[in-house]
């Protein structure tokens, strides 16, 4: 029980008439990196927004820490260290990578109403922190939209690790970018879940998921079709099991069909 | 991370940071249009009417005056601006305030500093108004302020001639002389240094041997505070920090934790403050309020913050950049009358000066976020 970091029992939301998600649990432990999967319309998205506390969940429970808690707000999710890196990163790209990196969180100096953001220090801060993942900040003044996706994405996520995330949940980080880019982001996964962070990985993208993921949940239509160890299951396997792959034996069948009927 | 890599990498950093010059670092600034904009239109008016009169004392006290009125407003808008929205209604506040001050004062018998608390306590509410809709509805603070616009002007006009019967409130300069704080907005400050350089005839005396320019208008003095005071704002503070965040990307700042909504009512509060600032400077300077004053003000300061290299999509600009493009456009409108040019075309000039700012901050804008 307590080696879990947080632990998602049963969490149901719907909207209206409509179930968005049923009985969905999760369980994120120590260094593991647990990849959420599913297609488009799964439930993804909802999910993400009520692990993070966007939405509250209308059934189950969270446990943080062994305590059972209600996320009002996304900032009672990241005070307890669940940080959420959404697709869009929340970055602004007009802004500098350190303006960026302290964005909400700036250290001050001074006292009273004389307390002003330090600049200096938070350069030094974002510059070693992105020089750690090997991210070559020439500059920390310099506006994020200089960036490539894959550094902005390490910015995001390294952003949220120093501020003290225990629990990263990761929302599609690798789907906007390129082979080379994509496998420097998953390595920086893997590095972060093995200094002892858990990581919720979500993605379609089975092939990103396989070689970093611990253990798999896959979501179809609002449920969850379980959770599996990466020992149990192989990647056809897990191919299969997502709604795309069932959808894809069909689409092969037919279009078999068709090339006969061709033929004939 | 070893020590010794550590030192490599620091090394190998420093290899890889370019030496840029200063030049370059000047051209990425967003206060570069307007700089160089000053310094033209500073040079065009030294060569076109450098003999004039317009550069002595009295002709500079008075296109900074100008400048400053409208740098107090512009200031505003544009951490306004940067912080992602619009106020159309400034123009309309001005008027508003400026009633505010005047119909208490006059009409009811109040002291006239605390008719000047009056009117501001309505521009914060004001303001309030205006962020809690735009923050509330997601409408556009454009649709929002416009609407605040015609209601203010027309609570303004109804309002004054309800009272008084007419759309003019004079006799205010009596209560000027011995209230507390009237002198904030309407003192000459370094009177005895004009004093001085009168006597030692360097400036232009009237004919009872008083200087012609008596001082520096307190106006000139809030237009420089403020600029100093919103460029620390933004620069320095954690606050300056969320105006950039929730200009440049409102979901991202919201989701990092930026209370975005607590920011831009703030500063359409701010907005609405500056307006009544120029209201006490305009009032007491006239001595009457006029249901008309401010009447297109919003726009002129938008030009300026424009002007000043902030961005009408919000996240990029400054206030020093504002500060210029006010001085630019009071230098312009007073200068021209030093010319043989037509005062007609001030405002061909006007539009055409903001096109060229517009294509030109984009520009800018292309450079930074490339790094090309």
């Amino acid at each position: 029980m307590s080696n879990n970091l947080v632990e998602f029992n049963n969490i149901s939301k719907f909207f209206g008439s409509v179930i968005a998600l049923k009985d969905v649990t999760m369980h994120i432990k120590k260094g593991q990196i647990m990849c959420l999967l599913g297609d488009n319309g799964a439930g993804k998205s909802t999910l993400i927004k009520t692990l993070s506390g966007v939405h509250k969940p209308d059934e189950g429970e969270i446990i943080v820490d062994g305590k059972q808690t209600v996320f009002d707000s996304p900032r009672d999710a990241l005070d307890l260290g669940i940080a959420t890196v959404y697709q869009d990163l929340a970055l602004v790209s007009l802004m500098s990578v350190t303006r960026n990196f302290f964005m909400g969180r700036e250290p001050m100096k001074g006292f009273g109403p004389f307390k002003t953001f330090d600049v200096n220090k938070a350069n030094s801060i974002a510059s070693e922190r992105m020089g750690q993942i090997g991210i070559d900040v020439r500059d920390p003044s310099q506006a994020v939209g200089t960036m490539s996706g894959g550094e902005r994405q390490c910015l995001a996520i390294s952003r949220a690790i120093y501020f003290g995330a225990k629990v990263l949940i990761l929302d599609e980080p690798t789907s906007a970018l390129g082979v080379h880019q994509a496998s420097v982001v998953l390595k920086y996964i893997v590095k972060a879940a093995a200094s002892g962070l858990g990581v919720i990985l979500i993605t379609h993208n089975v092939h990103h998921a396989y070689p970093v993921g611990n253990s798999f949940t896959i979501l179809n239509r609002g449920k969850s079709m379980g959770t599996f160890d990466k020992k149990d299951l192989s990647r056809e396997k897990l191919l299969g099991m997502m709604a795309g792959g069932e959808e894809l034996d069909k689409l092969e069948v037919e279009l078999k069909e068709i090339d006969r009927t061709n033929k004939n | 991370m070893s020590v010794k890599s550590k030192s490599i990498q620091n090394k190998s950093k420093d290899e890889r940071l370019r030496k840029v010059s200063n030049l370059k670092v000047l051209l990425n600034r967003p206060e570069l249009g307007a700089l160089g904009g000053s310094i033209l239109v500073f040079i065009f008016f030294g060569i076109v009417a450098g003999d004039t009169g317009m550069f002595s004392a009295y002709g500079t006290i008075n296109f900074l005056e100008v400048s400053a009125n409208l740098g107090i407003i512009a200031i505003a808008a544009a951490l306004l601006m940067i912080g992602g929205e619009f106020d159309l209604s400034v123009g309309s506040m001005i008027g508003f305030a400026g009633i505010c001050i005047a119909i208490p004062a006059i009409y009811w018998g109040w002291p006239l500093w605390s008719s000047i608390l009056f009117a501001f306590s309505m521009a914060v509410l004001v303001g309030y108004a205006n962020g809690i809709l735009v923050v509330r509805t997601g409408l556009p603070s454009f649709i929002v302020t416009l609407a605040m616009l015609f209601i203010l002007r027309g609570a303004t006009l109804a309002l004054t001639r309800l009272i008084t019967g007419r759309t003019q409130v004079p006799g205010l300069r009596v209560l000027i002389e011995n209230d507390p704080i009237a002198w904030i907005f309407s003192a000459d400050a370094f009177k005895g240094v004009f004093t001085w350089l009168g006597s030692l005839g360097l400036i232009a005396l009237r004919q009872d041997g008083t200087p012609l320019a008596t001082g520096i208008p307190a106006s000139v003095l809030w237009w420089v505070g403020m600029t100093i005071f919103a460029t620390w704002l933004l620069m320095k503070t954690r606050y300056g920090n969320w105006i950039f965040a929730s200009g440049g990307d409102k979901l991202g700042a919201r989701n990092v934790g930026v209370p975005v909504g607590r920011v831009k009512i703030s500063l359409f509060i701010g907005t609405a403050v500056a307006a009544t600032i120029y209201a006490c400077v305009q009032v007491l300077d006239a001595g009457s309020a006029d249901t008309m004053r401010g009447f297109l003000k919003e726009l002129e300061a938008i030009v300026a913050a424009v002007v000043g290299g902030c961005l009408l999509t919000g996240g990029y600009g400054s206030a020093i950049g504002a500060a210029f493009g006010a001085l630019i456009f009071g230098t312009v409108s007073m200068g021209i009358y030093y010319t043989d040019v037509d005062t007609d075309w001030f405002k061909v000039f006007l539009g055409a000066m903001m096109l060229i700012a517009v294509i030109f901050n984009n520009f800018i804008r292309r450079r930074v976020t490339e790094n090309k």
